[in-house]
Order: C-alpha cells, then sequence, then structure tokens
C-alpha cells in the first residue's frame, strides 16, 4: 500500500506522458536482510537526535553524571526551558524571532525572483537568454567563501552591516533555484494554456501570477524550503556581518554561548542551556519538512534532476 | 514556439506581439540578474582588486600586483589547509555518496519495509543546522560524559579520543556525512522515480535480477543526478568553515586557525586584519574549486560522448 502512495506522491503529474508511473510488479518482494540494514542505518541518523531530545531533559549535573543515551532520574526539561528564555534577559526568543524574519523574507524573496526567472527562461525564448542562463548555471559553483569577504567590505563601505538587510540581500539570489524553477515550469505549465490565455486577452504578468505560478505550485515549494534552510542554518555571513547580539540568528547565537560554556569556569550551568537551545531551535524546520513533504518531494520528483 | 517562427519570417522588425513578450520576459528576469550583479558580481570583481593591494601600517594601501597570490603559494598554512580539504574531499565524498546512491536504490527497489519513514528519517539531519550538528556531536565525541566514551568504556574498549589531533578530521567527515547524506539521497531518489518504466521492462524480459538493473540500468539513468551531487560535495568540502570554527572550542589544540582554507580565510581577515591577503586567498580557493568541478564535468562530458559513439 504505502509504496503504491509514495510513487504517486513523487512522480506527481506525468506531464506530456513521457513519464509514466511504474507499474507495480507482485515479484518484488521484501527482503529483511535489506530491511535491517536499512534500519541500522537509520538509527546512526537517529542517534543524535535521540541524545539530544534526552539532553534537553538533564539538568547539568545530571548530564556529567548520567548515562548519555537514557534519562536522569529526575526531569527538568522545564527548568531548562524557563533557563533558556530568560537567560540575558530572554536573548534566545530574539534570536528565534530574528531566524524566523531573516529565513522567511529572504525565502520567500528567493523563491519569487528564481521563479519570475525561471518562468521566463522555459517560457520565452528572447535575445541572450541562453548566454543568460548560461550564466546562472555558472554560478552555482562560485563558492560563498569567495563572496562573503567583499561582500562585507561593501556593506560597511554602504553602512549596511550589523543590520538585518546584510543577512537578508546576499540570501536572495539563488542560482540552482532558477534552475530548479525552469525546469519545472517547462514541465508543468503547458504552452497551449499561455497561448489560450493571450487570446483571452491577459497580459503576460497577469498570464504569469494568475497561471504559472498556481502551477508551479509544488516546484515554488521545494525552492522556498531549500532557501528557508539556506538561510536558517547559514552561520558564515551572520557571523562576519552582525555584531550586535540582539540581532544575532539562532546559529550565532547559539555558538556564542557554547563558546560561553566551554570557556568559562563559572559558566557550567549554561551546557543545559545550550543543549535546551538547541532541542527548541530545530523544531520548527523538522516540523516544516515533515508537514510540507509531499510538495517538496513531488517537486523534486518532477523537475529538479535533469542533466 | 510562435516566437521563433515570427522571427524568422521578419528577421529585421520582430512583431508587436513578439517583441512586448520579449519585454515581458526581460523584466522578469531583471529582478534576479540585478540582485544577482551586486550580490555575485561585484563582490567577486571587488575581491579580485583588494587582493592586488597591500596595506602597510606606515604608507597606507598600495599596488602590489600578484604579490599575494605568490605570498599564498609558498604559504604552508595555505597548502596544509588545502590538502586537508582534499584528503576531506577524497575520501569523506565518495562515502557519502556512495552511502546515499545506495540508500536511494534501496528505498527505490521497495524491499524494504517502513522505506517511507525511512527517508524521511534519513533525510532528517539535513534540516539540522550546521553549528548545531557540530555542537551536537561535539558533547557526543566528549570524553567525559559523551555516550560513545560512555559506551567504548562499557564495553572495555577504554576511552576512545575523537577530537585529537590524529582523528579530528575523521570526526568532522563524521559530521558532515551525517549531516548531507540524507540531501543528497532525495535527489538521487528523486532521479530514481524518474526513469521512465519501459527501461525496467527491457531489463526484465531479459531476465536481469535487482543488482544488475541497478548497475546497468538506474546508475547510468540518473548519472546527471550523481554528478550534480559530487558538484555540490567538491563545493561543500573545500568551504568547510562551520565545523572547524564550532569544535575549535572543544578541541583548541587540534585545529589551528589555518585547518582549512576557508577558516584561514576568515582569521586572516577579521583576526589579523590582513583583508588584501584574505582576499587573495579566497579567491585562489574559488578558482581551485571551479577548476576542479569544470573537470568533473568535463570527465562527464567526455565519458558521454565515448558511449553515445560506442553504442552508434
Amino acid at each position: 500500500m504505502t509504496s503504491l502512495e509514495t510513487r504517486a506522491i513523487v512522480t506527481g503529474r506525468t506531464p506530456r506522458g513521457r513519464r509514466r508511473p511504474r507499474p507495480y510488479t507482485p515479484q518484488r518482494r521484501r527482503s529483511w536482510l535489506l530491511t535491517i540494514v536499512l534500519w541500522a542505518c537509520v538509527a546512526y541518523f537517529l542517534l543524535p537526535l535521540w541524545w539530544l531530545t534526552v539532553a534537553s531533559t538533564k539538568d547539568t549535573s545530571a548530564l556529567f553524571s548520567s548515562f548519555g543515551l537514557w534519562f536522569a532520574p529526575e526531569f527538568s526539561f522545564f527548568d531548562n526551558l524557563a533557563d533558556l528564555f530568560t537567560t540575558r534577559g530572554g536573548l534566545f526568543s530574539r534570536w528565534m524571532l530574528n531566524t524566523v524574519l531573516y529565513a522567511g523574507v529572504s525565502a520567500i524573496g528567493a523563491t519569487l525572483l528564481a521563479a519570475m526567472a525561471g518562468y521566463a527562461f522555459a517560457k520565452y525564448r528572447f535575445p541572450g537568454s541562453s548566454a543568460l542562463f548560461s550564466i546562472t548555471l555558472g554560478a552555482i559553483m562560485i563558492p560563498l567563501t569567495a563572496l562573503a569577504l567583499p561582500t562585507y567590505l561593501l556593506f560597511s563601505r554602504a553602512g549596511l552591516t550589523d543590520t538585518p538587510w546584510s543577512i537578508i540581500i546576499p540570501s536572495l539570489v539563488s542560482p540552482f533555484g532558477v534552475y530548479l524553477m525552469r525546469v519545472y515550469a517547462a514541465d508543468a505549465i503547458p504552452d497551449s494554456l499561455i497561448e489560450a490565455a493571450r487570446m483571452d486577452g491577459a497580459g503576460e504578468f497577469r498570464i504569469f501570477w494568475q497561471v504559472g505560478l498556481r502551477l508551479m505550485g509544488p516546484g515554488l515549494v521545494t525552492v522556498f524550503l531549500f532557501s528557508l534552510v539556506g538561510t536558517w542554518n547559514n552561520y558564515f555571513l551572520p557571523l562576519i556581518m552582525l555584531n550586535s547580539s540582539e540581532l544575532y540568528p539562532i546559529t550565532v547565537g547559539l555558538a556564542q554561548l557554547q563558546a560561553a560554556a566551554s570557556a568559562g569556569g563559572g559558566s557550567q550551568a549554561v551546557f543545559s542551556t545550550v543543549i535546551t537551545g538547541s532541542f527548541v531551535s530545530i523544531l520548527p524546520l523538522v516540523i516544516a519538512f515533515l508537514f510540507l513533504q509531499r510538495y517538496w518531494q513531488s517537486g523534486l520528483g518532477t523537475g529538479g534532476v535533469k542533466g | 514556439m510562435s516566437t521563433t517562427q515570427t522571427r524568422a519570417g521578419a528577421t529585421r522588425r520582430p512583431s508587436t506581439a513578439t517583441r512586448r513578450q520579449h519585454r515581458a520576459a526581460y523584466l522578469f528576469v531583471l529582478p534576479f540578474f540585478v540582485v544577482f550583479v551586486a550580490m555575485l558580481v561585484v563582490p567577486l570583481v571587488y575581491s579580485g582588486y583588494l587582493s592586488l593591494f597591500e596595506r602597510r601600517l606606515i604608507g597606507g594601501e598600495s599596488f602590489v600586483g600578484l604579490a599575494n597570490y605568490l605570498r599564498a603559494f609558498g604559504d604552508p598554512n595555505f597548502w596544509g589547509g588545502l590538502g586537508r580539504v582534499a584528503t576531506f574531499l577524497v575520501v569523506q565524498v565518495p562515502i557519502m555518496l556512495g552511502l546515499a546512491l545506495f540508500f536511494a536504490l534501496a528505498l527505490d527497489s521497495g524491499r524494504a519495509r517502513g522505506s517511507r519513514s525511512a527517508r524521511l528519517l534519513i533525510f532528517m539531519p539535513y534540516a539540522v543546522p550546521a553549528v548545531i550538528a557540530t555542537l551536537m556531536w561535539g558533547y557526543l565525541y566528549g570524553p567525559d560524559f559523551g555516550p560513545l566514551a560512555q559506551i567504548a568504556r562499557a564495553v572495555g574498549f577504554g576511552t576512545p579520543d575523537f577530537l585529537s589531533p590524529q582523528s579530528i578530521l575523521g570526526s568532522m567527515m563524521n559530521i558532515v556525512t551525517w549531516e548531507f547524506v540524507g540531501y543528497n539521497m532525495i535527489i538521487m531518489y528523486a532521479a530514481l522515480r524518474a526513469i521512465p518504466a519501459e527501461l525496467y521492462e527491457a531489463a526484465e524480459i531479459d531476465g536481469a535480477g535487482q543488482f544488475r538493473t541497478a548497475w546497468s540500468i538506474k546508475i547510468p539513468a540518473i548519472r546527471p543526478a550523481i554528478i550534480l551531487t559530487v558538484i555540490f560535495s567538491v563545493i561543500g568540502s573545500f568551504q568547510l568553515f562551520n565545523e572547524p570554527s564550532l569544535l575549535n572550542a572543544v578541541a583548541p589544540d587540534a585545529i589551528s586557525n589555518s585547518f582549512t582554507p576557508n577558516y584561514y580565510a576568515y582569521n586572516l581577515a577579521f583576526i589579523n586584519q590582513e583583508l588584501n591577503y584574505a582576499s587573495a586567498i579566497a579567491f585562489l580557493l574559488g578558482l581551485v574549486i571551479a577548476v576542479v568541478s569544470y573537470v568533473v564535468q568535463l570527465g562527464e562530458q567526455r565519458r558521454e560522448r565515448r558511449e553515445r559513439k560506442g553504442t552508434a
């Protein structure tokens, strides 16, 4: 049952009948060996997350005295939570809000820019389009490293360092997103539909907004989620751009707390705060991925990976 | 499409409709390219420009040509870092991508129970920020209350030191593998799902088994996706920064300030205030990445051409 369902979700639509869903072959039997090997590997991927969950219920002394992969007698999760949200005047909630703001705004912006450009590359033939697209593809290979430093210097001249813009603006560029949207739009939006809309007298922009964007749904979710994760998880850029701790995203904030915890002899209590903070901060993305999985997986499945 | 026909028919002046569409297309790509130029092209050029100068305490900034690059070529710190990421690339990337491919094939074969949940759970670490993954593994590796050491002691193996200078690179490889196997798996899995069914029918008629089908049909069919993951991994390995910079707090003796080129460039720029030299290092690193990625693609294209010739 599940395999049939999964197949339907991942293959999604079958544009122009080129990709037919594979027929279910009954001789495909379950293999116990493969099941065991696979789930043993899953255990490796879950172990750290299990540890984090367990550790967030311990106070610092239990952290040192009890076995790492099981709960301690006393359950201190709520105390830790209270500590976490009151440390340094509640700075943690500020970091969470910053992260949501930076990642949300950048992901919406990046998705929109990528969708417009990808749609244009897929559905219009205009002078210079192949050159522009090649440049975009080449840019996928440009390493962030080479860019972060000069971007910092440029921003500091423009007075933009230590502002939210210094995180959001660089995160708006997603060459891979443009590539994904192009492939996706080419598959998902029939030319005949665009022609029909033109016949009805709709302008190009209105066609994009009302026809194109709607049909690109799963592709948009894919690009949105990957840009969201990109900005949410970014450490390097905010580390160099931001000075004031009220502006930190969660990554830089937690790294700083951790550094304080390992360096400070007296501030050992902070270990449990760092761990609980890590636990709380990964929840939103994990939940987002779980809930949106059918969209992003079909987005990747339909378009993401043609050569 | 109709636009190309119109252009071919009236070469001198495209029709009003065509021109309107061109204008719309340019307006659609414009916002992306404005940010693209501002955030990619300008910084890149600026970085190249900066790398040609040197700032001295006395005399200020002066043009030194390629002196910074010459200095990098003779800098054992730069080469050391480059050597470490090269080791990383040669050891960790094949392991990570091999695992990802194995999982993708195993899930695609539909022969394991609960493969849908397994797929999601293997992918989950990707949603965990590298910073938090590194913090977590830092605790897990810890010699005192880290569960790995606790288990090793209980079994009687003594206390393994995951954070010693000898083992830190391997420990880092493990963290990065943990984070990115799932991401690469999803890319490969999506590609496997897109293989047309006819190919399997043909193989079945020829009596190919599971492994034979995987080796001769599935893997060649998803080679573009595999190449994509290789290129992303090359870029990722050369740019290693988060892991060394965060593990530095728990293993300061094992991680020098030039452990990876990216970390070195950061320390040069922000600790030593040597912005120009840091720009040169970053630029060189970018060049190395571009060259290696290009070689990967070139090899792939050559192979593809050879095979096309072989079948023709």
